[in-house]
């Protein structure tokens, strides 16, 4: 019976727990960075989803070079030395694009309608641009020491049935995502140009008042934003792969998290990723296996158990979105956009 | 240049580039593009409605499409008698159950005071409510698509003629925009943005995955057509002596009458609803929705219900897409729910939309004409500019080859740019909307 128990604990930790875990962790970083668009430049940046994908396609290159050149980084996966040039590079990419796009639209005060018509624009460009270079098919550049612990180590370990893998690029995910948190809070908190930020975006008049230049907001808040999105795809695609069409396709939970959490509150943010990630793969997977392991002997459940099929995981960002928009739509910290 | 100049220039020009194109490539493809501008000229005028009417912006207009889509399906096809006999039942039950828990939840959550017992209770229902409808629902959809799932698998449609789908699919995209406008309009115009592209996607999916109602990835081909059929044109006794008194072959003639015939009905759509909406646009009702648009709140302030106002014109429009997508599938003969990628030909549409005018219906329209033309265009022409750009290259180096076959990638960027371009620097368009001056 206690060993039923454990099975099922740890099939469920093996195939939910971790993988929600690392996806909530992609997801929040992602979503960090469309809340900070959001809630200091005030507009939707449809655009994020394949920023993202720019940035991971500059470290899946460098990192190709790296590998062609011999250069590693031991076990850990060589896009990790390759990440800090990626940023770099994405930031100034977007940086010019605001520059030569959204520059204007601020200048007139255009309605933010125009701004995120303009940053559908921009997301085709950049489309384009991805598709052109890279093209549109998976690609793997993970390498390195792929688990942690293996599936059969654990279960000999253990003496369990089921066994626990975790993969380097799940635990990179995790470590990375509550470094990167922690210093975006200490530069938000305790830094002057992060409380300039935080000033701007929660009343910008008066922020204008008391002398903050609103250029350097908007300049700074693009590089953190090309830093998150950066880091936060290559995290995803070390962990799937990199397809520049699942980038797209990831804009509708980040912006769900986002809008859960409450939108232009960075720890909603992080909290909206995780309530999308545990909500996506709890509510797809399939649990006959572990009704098995805890059902009595003889009621074993028949069917595969799963609430709703894989195909329909992007539901399950759309129906918390909905739900959110009906019941909260401030979400969860109480966001100032509504 | 006036407005009207500016319509005929346009609309020469357009004449112009496609009897070019019929003259140098054929008058088949310069009919298929005739057509497909036709339809996307539909859908163009329903994104003019609500962008240029009301200024939301809808994201979603693939999926709308594909309701009309779905509509052509469920209209024309005749229904399988063993699907409904297997679990017909079952689904119409597994409905009923739905509409019956919709309805008590919103009773319940208009009767019930505010509290911590209601939330508890609106969980419960739904949670229940969605795991009893699951076993209702699952044994009759197995049942549906385990009946001949090769040649049908699903429950087939109504048999009515085909031309009756284009209204139902304005019906459909109409009850998903009352749906999704409920949920989002009267919030922040960025939350439509982002929960059309939701529905779109949700939209897709179903269509993909529901096989007892769409067939889903199998596709349902050889829909009934409003038109003759070309092999039928060239056995018939009329069509030969016709061929032989012009002098054309009779079987190049029966395709190009085909899109003829085709092309008369859209047009005749198009041209119908063009007529309505500028007469729309001119009547006291298009006044006062350009009054809500331009200053919202001098209109609330009058007493004029935005959200409704809104909501409405939202459906409308969308009605509009639905009775375009209807149209395509008629076009095509064939429902592949694969074919309906999730931005692709919403953005163009969108394009269309900014270049021709937004806020212009005829701008709207000039602008699919254009937007489409160039689109087909750019891709025989892009892969020789791309061929005799790389061509001092060795024909067979990796680069080369990646090169020309990303050739067609330089289609979206190019038109991401046009629409950027358009916005910043031209925003009302080829035709900007005309302002009644007093």
């Amino acid at each position: 019976m206690m060993m039923d128990f454990l099975n099922a604990f740890i099939l469920l930790a093996n195939f939910v727990l971790v993988p929600a875990l690392a996806y909530g962790a992609q997801l929040a970083l992602g979503a960090l960075g469309i809340t900070l668009v959001y809630g200091i430049l005030r507009f939707a940046n449809f655009a994020h989803g394949d920023t993202m994908a720019f940035g991971t396609m500059v470290v899946i290159l460098l990192t190709w070079a790296f590998q062609a050149g011999g250069i590693g980084f031991g076990p850990l996966p060589t896009a990790l030395l390759a990440l800090p040039i990626g940023v770099v590079f994405t930031a100034l990419f977007v940086l010019a694009t605001d520059r030569l796009v959204y520059k204007h639209y601020r200048e007139i005060k255009a309605p933010p309608i125009r701004m995120v018509m303009a940053s559908v624009g921009v997301m085709f460009v950049m489309n384009g641009i991805v598709r052109f270079i890279i093209g549109p098919n998976d690609q793997n550049f993970m390498d390195g020491e792929r688990f942690i612990v293996k599936a059969g180590a654990f279960r000999r370990a253990t003496g369990l049935d089921e066994g626990l893998a975790v993969k380097s690029s799940q635990l990179l995910t995790l470590v990375v995502a509550v470094v990167l948190v922690a210093a975006l809070f200490w530069f938000l908190n305790r830094t002057r140009t992060g409380k300039s930020m935080r000033a701007y975006s929660d009343n910008e008049d008066l922020a204008l008042l008391s002398g903050i230049s609103p250029q350097k907001v908007v300049m700074v808040t693009w590089i953190i934003v090309a830093g998150l999105a950066t880091i936060a795809g290559t995290l995803y695609g070390l962990d799937k792969s990199f397809k520049p069409f699942t980038y797209f396709q990831l804009l509708l939970p980040m912006f769900a998290a986002a809008i859960v959490g409450g939108v232009g509150h960075p720890v909603g943010a992080i909290l909206g990723g995780f309530v999308v990630a545990f909500s996506e793969v709890t509510v797809t997977y399939a649990y006959k296996k572990f009704l098995t392991y805890l059902a009595p002997d003889g009621l074993a459940p028949d069917g595969l158990m799963q609430m709703l099929s894989t195909d329909y995981k992007f539901a399950v960002s759309f129906i918390i979105l909905v739900v959110v928009l009906l019941v909260r739509p401030t979400g969860l910290l109480r966001g100032k956009v509504i | 240049m006036s407005q009207t100049s500016r319509a005929i220039a346009g609309f020469a020009l357009m004449a112009v580039l496609l009897a070019l194109v019929g003259i140098f490539q054929s008058w088949n493809v310069m009919l298929a593009i005739f057509n497909l501008s036709l339809i996307s000229a539909v859908m163009a005028l329903g994104v003019n409605i609500q962008w240029g009417y009301a200024g939301l912006f809808n994201v979603g207009i693939m999926g709308f499409a594909a309701l009309g889509g779905v509509a052509a399906v469920l209209t024309s096809r005749a229904p399988v008698a063993s699907a409904w006999e297997a679990g017909g039942l079952g689904i119409l039950l597994s409905g009923a159950v739905v509409a019956a828990i919709a309805a008590l939840g919103v009773t319940i959550y208009r009767r019930m005071g505010k509290g911590p017992l209601k939330t508890l209770v609106m969980i419960v229902l739904v949670v229940g409510g969605y795991f009893l409808v699951r076993t209702i629902y699952d044994p009759a959809v197995s049942a549906i698509e385990s009946d001949n799932p090769a040649k049908s698998g699903f429950l087939g449609g109504l048999g009515l003629p085909i031309i009756v789908s284009w209204g139902m699919g304005g019906l459909f995209a109409a009850a998903a925009a009352w749906f999704i406008g409920k949920v989002a309009l009267g919030l922040r115009s960025d939350y439509l943005a982002i929960a059309t592209l939701g529905i779109s996607e949700i939209i897709i999916a179903m269509i993909k995955n529901e096989d007892w109602l769409t067939r889903g990835v199998k596709n349902v081909t050889g829909l009934e057509r409003p038109v003759p059929y070309e092999l039928n044109l060239q056995n018939a006794a009329w069509f030969q002596d016709l061929a032989n008194r012009y002098g054309f072959d009779v079987i190049e003639g029966s395709s190009i009458f085909v899109k003829l015939c085709y092309a008369g009905l859209f047009a005749a759509v198009l041209i119908v609803i063009l007529v309505l909406c500028v007469l729309a646009l001119a009547s006291p009702w298009g006044r006062m929705v350009r009054a809500i648009r331009d200053n919202e709140i001098s209109a609330a302030a009058m007493g004029k219900n935005v959200t409704s106002r809104h909501l409405q014109i939202f459906i409308l429009g969308s009605a509009v897409v639905g009775i375009a997508g209807a149209m395509l599938t008629t076009l095509d003969g064939q429902f592949t729910p694969g074919s309906y990628q999730p931005l692709r030909f919403t953005f163009l549409v969108w394009v269309m939309v900014i270049v021709g005018g937004s806020g212009n219906n005829l701008g709207s329209v000039l602008g699919a004409f254009f937007i489409w033309f160039i689109w087909i265009e750019a891709e025989p022409v892009g892969n020789w500019l791309m061929a005799t750009l790389t061509s001092w290259m060795d024909a067979t180096s990796a680069l080369r080859l990646h090169l020309i076959e990303s050739a067609q990638y330089m289609r979206l960027f190019i038109m991401g740019l046009v629409m950027l371009l358009v916005m910043r620097f031209s925003p009302g368009g080829i035709m900007p909307e005309q302002t009644v001056r007093r």
